[in-house]
């Protein structure tokens, strides 16, 4: 049957400032609205920041490399970590997913722009200058030196009395402001800009994790702005939110921040859940099995998220009641995710796998997300968390599921979709190497790690005395951090040499389902012109192969499982 | 969350009730829940396009809106009159910011209405685009509706419970 052509929805509002005709260069970046000029400036702000971030840990590796290490003292330690974890969650993670999502998000909807363009640029911006005023407490008289969780006491005046804990608030409440209202522009995007056709049911994943992402953020973001500005007035007019002796509460300031904390690494984990269903199933040439349970497993995620906040706080005695429904509700978040585990092996169960780097980083999920997953577990059984909180074992978890999940998902992400957003393709060769040299550092840092926390040694100590084994454990886990540094300045030379002289890339250079893949690589300013018709979750592959197309086959759900007929 | 959080202490309930007089705020929150009704009446006669009406019914709001924040200027210097402020005791920390952010958003409404009431004066209404009325609408009920959660928790619920006391 002839292809019914569908009008792409758009803005009602022209663009302001946007010359299709004069390359302005860099005033071109800055000013832009253009959702995928923002989208690529996030990802260079995660980059840069992850480089930054990275100095930082190796030096702190650095450090930690031999027992009565004196190459620096505590309290350039205290703000190294701190600037490591704050920088590496906020702007690195952050702006990596809004990256994706805000150069992605329209374009698999079939639309041609945000719904607020400007709001999208101000988000990127105040963002960004977040980070910047973050940073410059360094110049100012000292970084924040309380962790990343900022717990108080250690954050009011008393014990920090640099200005550092100030930048911290003023740079995340700035920060905060720029992801809430991204997340705002996510939720009217994908809920009003969707092509004719698109139903729920059709979205991609990855835009319906994003939705569910925009959802979590938009409820716990505000906590932790509330408890920044708390904070503030804490620091700045002397009120006595978290200071014990005017009868203010330490435990507030968990609450407050765990209540968005605990969300946040959902927030974090769900974008790559979604990129790797888009991976998994287009690099295994079979639509995504289980789609209803990827999709309803991810909103279980999110309702699920807000209920487990005080497993971060097992040891701080809150009773054994609110401990055994916080440890309840952190085992049964576990079957969401495994469901997803499941869904992802099922996608690849008989399929053609093809596997690119993308699908390299996208199988190591499987593996290391897993091992993170697990040791989670651990933590939510209450005698077990008594014993291995704040030791290194719980290092060795969140880097699992940050960088084995999360990063590994922006990884895979990076290598499937860098071809349709530069119109270069990135060297499979350096990708190999890459991949290898990231996740042999990758376990080689952290997997020692579960063995010294097991040990007993207590996470952000500066140094530590020569008991058996540790000193060999903590070299292997420096040595892993440098090849983790070497890797990600290889993926540095990787980007810049194919964006300068790498091989064009066509539309379509993975034989990919969605609608992104449709237009051309970059694509042009205006996303589309026609959109092909949707009728499933899969238009692009539909219009590739009409007689095998997926809305074709009545009492199908859309993505159940099936073997693919035509291979090429 | 914070405050609710605090009144469970011993002590708090007596320095809120001692502090806050309920009948006087209570006057005021009258006149900003007031604000409400001549707002959704400014937004009647834009639908009746009646811009003249619809000038005085947003000057009506502003005036409202301005009274409820005089009323709270007057509040907190009486409170501070009597050395009650944000660094004397967690009753102070908590109540001066939740009723403080309050009062800002108020503000931020004013400002917004103010720009309404100017752009209504230059004649921009005459066009039916109601986007931009119904969005302030929202956002001014939304205001409305929070203080009357926190009129409750604050001023009303002490005189009629009994914890923490």
């Amino acid at each position: 049957m002839a292809a019914q052509p569908v009008l792409v929805p758009e803005p009602a509002e022209a663009l302001p400032d946007l010359d299709l005709g004069g390359d302005q260069g860099l005033l071109q970046w800055i000013s832009s609205v253009d959702h995928k000029q923002i989208g690529i400036m996030y990802l260079w702000v995660a980059l840069l920041f992850m480089l930054i971030g990275g100095v930082e840990v190796l030096l702190m590796r650095v450090q930690l490399a031999v027992p009565k290490n004196t190459f620096m003292g505590p309290e350039i330690y205290n703000q190294l970590f701190t600037m490591h974890g704050t920088t590496m969650i906020f702007f690195v993670a952050m702006p990596a997913i809004f990256g994706f999502a805000t150069y992605l998000v329209p374009l698999m909807i079939g639309a041609n722009e945000m719904a607020f363009p400007r709001l999208n640029a101000l988000s990127l911006w105040i963002t960004f200058f977040g980070g910047l005023l973050l940073y410059f407490s360094f110049l100012a008289g000292g970084a924040p030196d309380a962790g990343w969780f900022n717990y108080a006491p250690l954050n009011q005046y008393n014990y920090s009395f640099r200005p550092g804990i100030d930048y911290y608030c003023a740079g995340l409440l700035l920060a905060g402001i720029g992801t809430v209202s991204a997340a705002c522009n996510f939720v009217v995007t994908i809920l009003r800009y969707r092509v004719p056709g698109m139903g729920l049911k059709q979205l991609p994943v990855f835009v319906w994790m994003m939705l569910i992402d925009s959802f979590l953020i938009i409820f716990s973001f505000p906590a932790l702005n509330a408890a920044l500005a708390m904070l503030l007035l804490d620091r700045q007019l002397h009120a006595h939110f978290f200071d014990v002796q005017a009868g203010g509460s330490a435990l507030l300031w968990q609450h407050l921040f765990w209540l968005f904390g605990h969300p946040e690494v959902y927030i974090v984990i769900l974008p790559s859940f979604g990129i790797l269903s888009e991976v998994f199933a287009v690099f295994s040439r079979k639509p995504i099995f289980g789609y209803s349970f990827i999709v309803g497993s991810g909103i279980a995620i999110g309702l699920l998220a807000f209920g487990v906040w005080i497993h971060h706080m097992l040891a701080v005695g809150l009773g054994n009641v609110v401990n055994g429904f916080f440890s309840a509700s952190s085992m049964l978040i576990g079957i969401p995710t495994g469901i997803k585990i499941f869904n992802w092996l099922a996608t690849m169960h008989g399929g053609s796998l093809r596997f690119s780097t993308a699908m390299k980083f996208a199988v190591a999920f499987l593996v290391e997300f897993t091992i993170g997953g697990l040791s989670g577990i651990a933590f939510a059984i209450v005698p077990i968390d008594l014993q291995l909180t704040d030791t290194y074992f719980v290092v060795a978890h969140i880097h699992y599921v940050f960088i084995g999940g999360t990063l590994f998902g922006l990884l895979a992400g990076l290598f499937y979709w860098f071809p349709k957003m530069s119109g270069r393709q990135l060297s499979e060769r350096l990708g190999s190497w890459f991949f290898w040299l990231f996740v042999i550092g990758f376990n080689g840092t952290f997997l020692v790690q579960h063995v010294l926390g097991t040990l007993g040694m207590p996470r952000r100590v500066y140094t530590y005395p020569d008991l058996p084994g540790w000193g060999t454990l903590n070299m292997i886990s420096t040595i892993g951090g440098f090849l983790m540094g070497a890797a990600t300045l290889l993926l540095v030379y990787m980007v810049i040499k194919a964006i300068r002289s790498g091989p064009a890339a066509t539309s379509d250079p993975w034989d990919a389902f969605t609608l992104e893949w449709s237009t051309a690589s970059p694509p042009p300013l205006q996303n589309f012109d026609r959109v092909v018709p949707v009728r499933s979750a899969r238009p692009f592959r539909d219009l590739k192969r009409p007689g095998d197309a997926d809305w074709l086959k009545p009492g199908k759900k859309e993505g159940y499982h099936e073997r693919e007929q035509s291979v090429d | 969350m914070a405050f609710i959080y605090f009144s469970l202490a011993p002590g708090f309930r007596q320095q809120q009730l001692a502090a806050l007089d309920l009948r006087s705020t209570g006057g005021f929150t009258a006149l900003l829940f007031a604000s409400s009704f001549t707002y959704m009446r400014a937004e009647a006669s834009y639908r009746q396009g009646a811009p003249g009406r619809l000038k005085g019914w947003l000057l009506a709001t502003i005036g409202l809106g301005a009274l409820f924040l005089l009323g709270q200027v007057r509040e907190f210097r009486g409170l501070f009159a009597r050395h009650v402020d944000i660094a004397s005791n967690t009753f102070g920390t908590s109540f001066f910011t939740l009723t403080g952010f309050h009062g800002l958003h108020v503000l931020a409404g004013l400002v917004v209405l103010s720009i309404l009431v100017g752009r209504a004066f230059a004649g921009d209404f005459n066009q039916p685009n109601l986007s931009v009325l119904s969005a302030v609408g929202i956002y001014w009920h939304f205001v409305d509706i929070v203080w009357a959660v926190v009129f409750s928790v604050v001023y009303v619920l002490p005189h009629f419970t009994h914890f923490g006391s």
